[in-house]
């Protein structure tokens, strides 16, 4: 599970390239850092390791063809993978699409600072700090809420810890992470 | 419609990381992509849980076999640019798009049934595990006092319900669970309609709804 920096890497600007030229290296690059960490997800997540080895050429495939879609303003590339894999995952596991939300036209105008790139670079870097830095326990506990492989009431049976404190150390958990990247 | 909304009970923390992962019941994912459909704070906090996933994935790792970056590319070759589908259904006043997609366009489409007490329900087609409905209120209309057995979700699309000292308007959602006994009333005035979704029969304590338990299909 090694977790090595990507801050010194501009993911955005490696898909820019994808969707402007066709950009097989900056493809290669990104390839050989996000397709490995979407198979651990996957399988993380239930799959095999041979769904998980398709899906996450899939994905990577995906990334490719949508590359002109991606909004460096709003997300990460990192973020945009996840959604990426999980709506793979999805498709594998439940054999039908989840509702999604509808585009706010209407909402509120991105904070200046949501628009910057930079900025949303260091949030990410913060954020993956934030992450390695959570109590154990509570790591464990937002790790499942992603990847789905135990539920609350699993996690209550397994480890003797009522199930209110469970929900109330998730919440505690994300609540750290949400601040960090503030 | 936006202006005069003002959500304030907003869906948690722990249900929108589940979301975000994928892994929730598709009643309740209905009421969540609802829920962010009407209210734009929540889904920047959905935004954040969003980028949280994406911290979760940077930490996990597992080796690719040989040759897998060129059986992608070879995938690629044979594949398309993806552009974005434009909105499949007309605009509804009442209904989000993710649930006309479910009901088959706007709320006139809703194929109602009447259930007793002036209450009228659509039952709505997701996956075992959870059941989704549209529930029909008249205003003033007391609703059956319940407990719950598992969780439910409703979510407000029109009109308002009191449920004890709390109002829950348009957007808002409503969480229960075996530990609240409540005893919700549609305001008076317009017909209260909700989106709610249970992965359990409620749990009716009076004779009368009880007896309608079966026909309600709740």
């Amino acid at each position: 599970m090694e977790a090595r920096a990507t801050d010194q890497v501009d993911w955005a600007e490696a898909v820019r390239r994808v969707a402007a030229a066709g950009d097989q290296a900056a493809f290669a690059a990104l390839f050989a850092h996000f397709a490995p960490r979407v198979k651990g997800f996957l399988i993380r997540s239930g799959l095999s390791p041979a769904m998980a080895e398709d899906c996450a050429q899939e994905v990577m495939a995906t990334l490719w063809h949508k590359a002109g879609m991606f909004d460096p303003s709003k997300a990460s590339v990192a973020t945009w993978v996840f959604t990426i894999a999980r709506n793979r995952k999805i498709d594998i596991l439940r054999k039908q699409a989840r509702p999604e939300p509808e585009d706010l036209p209407w909402g509120p105008e991105p904070e200046p600072e949501q628009v910057d790139r930079l900025g949303l670079k260091q949030d990410s870097a913060r954020l993956g700090a934030a992450l390695s830095e959570l109590p154990e326990a509570q790591r464990k506990l937002v790790e499942a809420a992603y990847f789905g492989d135990l539920s609350h009431g699993e996690i209550a049976e397994k480890t003797g810890i009522p199930l209110g404190t469970i929900k109330s150390r998730l919440r505690l958990a994300l609540e750290k992470l949400r601040r960090a990247m503030q | 419609m936006s202006e005069a909304m003002h959500v304030k009970h907003e869906i948690g923390d722990e249900f929108l990381a589940s979301y975000a992962g994928g892994n929730m019941a598709e009643a309740f994912e209905l009421v969540i992509a609802c829920h962010l459909s009407l209210w734009a704070p929540a889904r920047a906090r959905y935004a954040t849980m969003e980028a949280i996933g994406g911290a979760v994935l940077e930490r996990e790792s597992a080796e690719m076999s040989a040759g897998s970056l060129e059986a992608t590319l070879a995938r690629i070759s044979g594949g398309a640019p993806i552009v974005p589908e434009p909105p499949r259904s007309p605009e509804c006043a009442v209904l989000p798009a993710p649930l006309r997609n479910y009901v088959g366009g706007r709320l006139e489409a809703v194929k109602w049934r009447p259930v007793g007490m002036g209450v009228r329900q659509a039952v709505l087609p997701v996956a075992k595990g959870a059941t989704a409905r549209l529930l029909s209120i008249p205003g003033g209309c007391e609703m059956p006092d319940h407990g719950h057995r598992g969780l439910e979700m409703t979510l407000v699309l029109q009109g308002a319900y009191l449920d004890g000292d709390e109002r829950f308007g348009r957007g808002d959602v409503e969480i229960a669970d075996e530990h609240l006994e409540h005893k919700p009333v549609a305001a008076p005035g317009e017909d209260c309609i909700c989106l709610a979704a249970t992965d359990a029969p409620l749990r009716f304590n009076a004779l009368l709804p009880r007896l309608f338990q079966p026909f309600l299909g709740i």
